[in-house]
C-alpha cells in the first residue's frame, strides 16, 4: 500500500483529475467531499472546454493564440507562465478525456466537432452534447472509482472539511472532518492537503452555481492563515433565468442566433409582451451599440441590462428585475434546429415555450476568477517547471488549491469555455509536484507527530458544533440573514460599483456577520442536521464576502469585471483629425499610467477577526506586454494606432 | 390562456396558500409521521423552492416549531441527479417539479415523500450508496493504460456518438430503480461490536448480489459499446448474467417512463438480453 497521503476537498473536475493522477504515481488519496462526487458542480457546465486544434491550426491558431486570448480576455491581471503552461497542455488533456471516454460531438468523418465561443476568432470548443461539464465530470469519476476498487482511493462523500491542521511550524499536517450524516467530527492526519473546493456564488445568494458553491472550505484555509488572490473579480453572466431558488444560465448562442433584447418603451407596461407594437418596444442595446447590436460583449450586455433595470427603472416587472430575450420573431424550426436543448431548460424550468413568450432574463453572478492564492516555478522558456512542489502550491506549507477555488488563470475576467480547462490542468499538473513535496519532506513525519495535535483540533471544532446548541432559540434565522446577504453584495458588488455604496454594503455585512454569529438553529438534533451544516457555512461566508467588498473598493480603476463608473477611461470625443489624436495620446497616457498603478494582483490575508488587510503584487506579463482592451471604446482605432508606436521602440529596446 | 405576463398559466386557479405534505422520518429504523406547512402562494416555485421556504419559515401548519425537512440538492438544474423523491406519488427531480404545474394536476396539496427503495437517513434523504456501489462491480469505467499522452482516442461514427452520449448522461438519480418492481429495498442493519469497515464489507456483498437495476444495465451497453471498453466486455458480460443480474429484470418497462434524462433504457436492456444469451452460449463451449 502507498505510504504517502494527500487528502483532496472537492470532487469536481480540479479535485477529481488530482486524484486519479496522484493515484497513477502512487499515493494514497482521501477524498472529502459534500456530495457524492459524481454530483458536484461542475456538471453543470454546457458550453464546452477550449484547446488548439488541427482544424484550428490550419486557420493560423497556434497555442501562443490561446494563451494570448485568455491574456487578453482577462485584461492582464493573471502571471502569464501558468497560462502559458495550460494553453499548451491543452490539445493533450482533450486527448486524454477522448481516451477516457468523453462523448465529445463528431464530424461526419469521425473526428472530434468544435465550436466558437466568445473572445477568439477560433472554433478551438470541444462539446460533448449540451452538457459537456457533466460528460467531462463523469469520465474522471469513473477513473477514480476504479482506483477506489484498487485500494488507492478512499472517498468521503457526505463528509465536509472544517478545516486544515497546522503544527507548530505552520506546516499542514492534516484537516478535520465532518460526517454530514452522523455528525461525527475527526481528524485525519495527511502529507499535503489539496483545496479543490470550487467557486464562492452562494455568497451572492442566488448566483447560476450550484447549492455546494459556498466557499466554505476556501474560507477556512483563509482564516488559517492562506491568502486569497483578486478576491473582487466576479464574472455576471448578462443573461440567466430568474428563478426563486436559482438563476439558470441562459446560453449567449440566443443571441447569437438572433435573438433581440427590449423592455417596454413605457415602464412596466401590464400588457402581454405580443400585445406592444414595435415602436412601443425599446431595443436598448441595438439603439446603444448600433454596430454590435444584440452582441456587444459580455460585459457590455450585463452592464446595459442591469442599468435599464435598476437605473432607468425599466424591468419588465415591478417586484422583479428583468427584460426581455425574445427569439418569437425566428422561425420554429431554425429554434428547434439550433437552439433545441437550451430552450427546453427555459420551458422546463419556467413552463412557458420560449419559441411563441420571449424569455425573461437578467444578469446572475456566474464565475470567481479569484480565489486562494498559488505559487507557481517558471522555466527560462516561460512556461512552468512541472514536477515542482511550488505550483498551485498555497502560501501555507503543505496545503495546495486548484481549480475555480484559485486566482491563478483567468485574470480579471474568464473566457468561456476556459475553465473547465483549467480546473483538469491545474489538476493534473500539480499532482507530480504535489507528490514531490510529500517524497522531499520529513518522511513518516505522519506517525510521530504529538497526538496532542490532531486532539487539539478536535476538541475546537466540537466546540465550535457545541455553540450551536447553546444559543438562544429566539435568535435571528440564518436562511433570513442569507437572503440579505445576498441581497447586500448583489446591489453592491456585481455588475456596477460605487465607493460609496461599497462602503455602506461593508456596513451591513459587519451588522449582518454579528447576528449570523447569534443566529438561532430550529433544529437541534444531531443527525443529518443541515440546519447547523447551513448556520456554520453562512458565519464562514462572510470572512470572503468582505476580502470581495474590499478589494472592490481599494481597486480605484475598470478592468475586466471590475466596473467603476467613477473610475472609467473615457472615449475620445473630437473630430478634428489633431485634436483626435492629442485626445489618444491623452488617453494611452493615462493608460500608461493606471497600469502602472493597478495591474497588480489583490492579495487578502485574514487577520484573526476575520477583518482582510489588502496589498497587492506584481504580475509577470513578461510574454505579453500589457496593452488597452478596446471593445466597444468610441475612438478605439486611434487609440491602438497611438499604443502601438509607443510600443515599438520598447519592443526593439528588449530584443 | 395568457396572463398579464405573457405566460401560458392559468392565472384564475391560483390558491392563497400551498399546503405541503411531508413524510418525515426522524433517523434510520424510526417512524415514519406526516407533517403539514403552509406557505404564501408565489407563481414561479419549484418543490425545491417550496423546501427552502419551509427551512426558513421554521414552522409547521399549526404554527408549532419544527426542525426544517432534510432533503439533498445541489445544482437545481435536472443535472446532478440528487434531489430525487417522491412527489404526489411519482418519483422525479424536486427541482423540475413546478408548483403551478403540481397544483394544476392537484391543487389541495403537494405531497413529498422519501423514495422507497433506499434506505431512509432522514426525512427525503436516502441512502443511495448502493447505486455507486454497482457501477463498481460492473467495471463502468474505460480501462486506460495510464494518463500520459498517447494521442487522441479511437474515431467514432456520429451515430456512435449520439448513442453513448444518450446512455452516458445518467446521473445516477434512481428514479428507474424507484418505479422498478424488481428492484427491492435492501436495509442491512449493523451488527452489535461490528466495526464500520466489517459492515461495509458485509452490506457490499449483500448489495452485490441483489438485482442491479436498469441504469447498471445500460452502463453496461455503454462500456461495451465504447472501443476501449470493448477489450474487457467479457468481465462486465460475466457480471450481466451473474446473480442479480439481467435475468431478473422483468421487462415491466416502467424504468423508461420514469427516466428524468429519457434514457432508451429498455432498448439497451433488449441489447443486454441478446448480449447475455451469446455470452452464455460462447461461454458453455468455452468452458
Ligand atoms: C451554469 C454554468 C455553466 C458553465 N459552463 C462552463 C463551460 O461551458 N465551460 C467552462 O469552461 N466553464 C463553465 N463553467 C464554469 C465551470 O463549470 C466551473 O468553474 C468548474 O466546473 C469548477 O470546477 P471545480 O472542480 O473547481 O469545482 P466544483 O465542480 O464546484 O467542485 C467543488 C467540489 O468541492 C466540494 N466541496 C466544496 N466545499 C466543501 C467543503 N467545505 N467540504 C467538503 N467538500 C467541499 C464539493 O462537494 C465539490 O465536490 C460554468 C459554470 C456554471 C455555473
Ligand atoms: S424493464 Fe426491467 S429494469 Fe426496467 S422496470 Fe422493468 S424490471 Fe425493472
Ligand atoms: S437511468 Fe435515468 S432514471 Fe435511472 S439513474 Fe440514470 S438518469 Fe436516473
Ligand atoms: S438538484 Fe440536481 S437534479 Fe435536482
Amino acid at each position: 500500500m502507498a505510504s504517502y497521503r494527500v487528502v483532496v476537498v472537492g470532487g469536481g473536475l480540479a479535485g477529481l483529475s488530482a486524484t486519479m493522477k496522484l493515484a497513477e504515481l502512487g499515493a494514497e488519496v482521501w477524498l472529502i467531499s459534500l456530495t457524492p462526487v459524481k454530483r458536484s458542480h461542475s456538471c453543470c457546465a454546457q458550453g464546452g472546454i477550449n484547446s488548439v486544434n488541427n482544424l484550428t491550426r490550419q486557420l493560423g491558431d497556434s497555442e501562443w493564440a490561446h494563451f494570448e486570448d485568455t491574456v487578453y480576455g482577462g485584461d492582464f491581471l493573471q502571471h502569464q507562465p501558468p497560462v502559458k503552461e495550460m494553453a499548451d497542455w491543452a490539445p493533450r488533456i482533450i486527448d486524454l478525456m477522448d481516451r477516457l471516454g468523453v462523448t465529445f460531438n463528431r464530424t461526419p468523418e469521425g473526428f472530434r466537432d468544435q465550436r466558437r465561443f466568445g473572445g477568439t476568432l477560433y472554433p478551438r470548443t470541444s462539446f460533448a452534447g449540451a452538457t459537456t461539464g457533466q460528460q467531462l465530470l463523469y469520465a474522471l469519476d469513473e477513473q477514480v472509482r476504479r482506483w477506489e476498487v484498487t485500494g488507492h482511493v478512499r472517498k468521503f462523500e457526505f463528509w465536509e472539511y472544517l478545516g486544515p491542521i497546522l503544527d507548530q511550524n505552520g506546516v499542514c499536517r492534516g484537516c478535520t472532518i465532518q460526517d454530514l450524516v452522523s455528525m461525527e467530527i475527526r481528524t485525519i492526519p495527511a502529507d499535503a492537503l489539496v483545496i479543490a473546493s470550487g467557486g464562492c456564488g452562494v455568497i451572492f445568494g442566488r448566483s447560476t452555481m450550484s447549492m455546494a458553491c459556498n466557499g466554505s472550505a476556501v474560507s477556512r484555509t483563509y482564516q488559517a492563515g492562506a491568502r486569497y488572490g483578486n478576491p473582487e473579480f466576479i464574472q455576471v453572466h448578462p443573461t440567466a433565468i430568474p428563478g426563486s431558488d436559482k438563476l439558470r444560465l441562459m446560453s449567449e448562442s440566443a443571441r447569437g442566433e438572433g435573438g433581440r433584447v427590449w423592455v417596454p418603451r413605457k415602464p412596466q407596461d401590464p400588457r402581454p409582451p405580443h400585445q406592444i407594437p414595435e415602436h412601443e418596444r425599446y431595443y436598448f442595446l441595438e439603439e446603444r451599440y448600433p454596430k454590435y447590436g444584440n452582441l456587444v460583449p459580455r460585459d457590455i450586455a450585463t452592464r446595459e441590462i442591469f442599468k435599464i433595470c435598476t437605473q432607468e427603472g425599466r424591468s419588465v416587472e415591478k417586484d422583479r428585475l428583468c427584460v426581455y430575450l425574445d427569439l418569437t420573431h425566428l422561425p420554429r424550426e431554425l429554434l428547434d434546429r439550433k437552439l433545441g436543448g437550451i430552450l427546453e431548460i427555459y420551458e422546463k424550468f419556467q413552463g412557458v415555450d420560449p419559441r411563441s413568450v420571449p424569455m425573461k432574463i437578467f444578469p446572475a453572478v456566474h464565475y470567481s476568477m479569484g480565489g486562494l492564492w498559488v505559487d507557481y516555478e517558471r522555466t527560462a522558456a516561460g512556461g512552468l517547471r512541472v514536477g515542482s512542489p511550488r505550483n498551485q502550491h498555497t502560501n501555507i506549507t503543505g496545503i495546495f488549491a486548484m481549480g475555480e477555488c484559485d486566482y491563478q488563470y483567468h485574470g480579471a475576467n474568464r473566457l468561456g469555455a476556459n475553465s473547465l480547462l483549467s480546473c483538469i490542468f491545474s489538476g493534473l499538473m500539480a499532482a507530480p509536484g504535489i507528490l514531490a513535496y510529500v517524497k522531499d519532506g520529513d518522511q513518516g513525519a505522519r506517525d510521530r507527530l504529538p497526538s496532542s495535535l490532531f486532539e487539539q483540533a478536535e476538541r475546537l471544532h466540537k466546540e465550535r458544533f457545541q455553540e450551536f446548541f447553546r444559543r438562544p432559540r429566539d435568535g435571528d434565522n440564518p436562511y433570513l440573514i442569507h437572503q440579505d446577504l445576498g441581497r447586500v453584495m448583489t446591489a453592491a458588488a456585481t455588475v456596477v460599483r460605487h465607493n460609496e455604496e461599497l462602503d455602506r454594503a461593508y456596513e451591513k455585512v459587519l451588522e449582518l456577520e454579528a447576528r449570523a454569529k447569534r443566529c438561532a438553529l430550529s433544529d437541534t438534533g444531531s443527525w443529518t442536521n443541515q440546519n447547523l451544516v447551513f448556520a456554520r457555512a453562512l458565519e464562514d461566508m462572510f470572512p470572503i464576502a468582505k476580502a470581495i467588498l474590499r478589494g472592490a473598493r481599494m481597486r480605484d480603476e475598470c478592468r475586466g469585471a471590475h466596473y467603476k463608473p467613477e473610475f472609467e477611461m473615457p472615449s475620445i470625443t473630437a473630430d478634428d483629425p489633431a485634436e483626435t489624436r492629442r485626445q489618444a495620446e491623452a488617453w494611452c497616457d493615462r493608460f500608461a499610467e493606471n497600469t502602472r498603478r493597478w495591474l497588480k494582483s489583490t492579495i487578502a490575508t485574514c487577520d484573526p477577526d476575520g477583518e482582510p488587510t489588502i496589498h497587492y503584487e506584481e504580475v509577470d506579463t513578461s510574454l505579453i506586454p500589457p496593452r488597452p482592451r478596446l471593445y466597444g471604446v468610441v475612438g478605439g482605432q486611434i487609440i491602438e494606432e497611438v499604443w502601438r508606436e509607443r510600443q515599438k521602440p520598447q519592443v526593439a529596446a528588449t530584443v | 390562456m395568457t396572463d398579464s405576463n405573457g405566460s401560458q398559466r392559468q392565472g384564475s386557479h391560483r390558491p392563497r396558500e400551498i399546503r405541503v405534505r411531508v413524510r418525515r422520518q426522524d433517523g434510520p429504523g424510526q417512524t415514519p409521521y406526516w407533517e403539514t406547512f403552509l406557505l404564501p402562494y408565489e407563481p414561479d416555485l419549484n418543490v425545491i423552492s417550496v423546501l427552502q421556504k419551509i427551512a426558513a419559515l421554521g414552522k409547521d401548519a399549526e404554527g408549532k416549531r419544527v426542525p426544517p425537512v432534510a432533503w439533498e440538492c445541489n445544482c437545481l438544474e435536472e443535472i446532478c441527479g440528487a434531489c430525487t423523491m417522491v412527489i404526489n406519488g411519482r418519483v422525479r427531480q424536486a427541482c423540475t417539479a413546478l408548483v403551478d404545474r403540481l397544483l394544476e394536476q392537484q391543487p389541495d396539496e403537494i405531497r413529498l415523500e422519501p423514495m422507497s427503495k433506499f434506505p431512509v437517513i432522514r426525512d427525503l434523504v436516502v441512502d443511495r450508496a448502493r447505486i455507486f456501489a454497482t457501477l463498481k462491480k460492473i467495471q463502468a469505467w474505460v480501462p486506460v493504460d495510464n494518463y500520459l499522452n498517447l494521442g487522441p482516442g479511437p474515431r467514432q461514427s456520429q451515430e456512435n456518438q449520439e448513442l453513448a452520449y444518450l446512455l452516458s448522461k445518467c446521473m445516477s438519480c434512481g428514479c428507474c430503480m424507484e418505479a422498478c418492481p424488481q428492484y427491492l429495498k435492501i436495509e442491512v442493519p449493523r451488527l452489535p461490536g461490528e466495526s464500520e469497515d466489517d459492515y461495509r464489507r458485509r452490506e457490499m456483498e449483500i448489495t452485490n448480489r441483489a438485482f442491479m437495476g436498469a441504469a447498471a444495465l445500460a452502463q453496461i451497453d455503454l462500456f461495451n459499446s465504447n472501443p476501449i471498453g470493448a477489450m474487457n466486455a467479457r468481465e462486465r458480460l460475466d457480471v450481466l448474467i451473474g446473480e442479480g443480474g439481467i435475468q431478473v429484470c422483468g421487462n415491466a418497462q416502467n424504468c423508461v417512463k420514469v427516466c428524468p434524462k429519457e434514457i432508451p433504457l429498455t432498448t439497451s436492456i433488449a441489447r443486454m438480453g441478446r448480449a447475455a444469451t451469446i455470452h452464455m452460449v460462447r461461454r458453455w463451449f468455452d468452458l
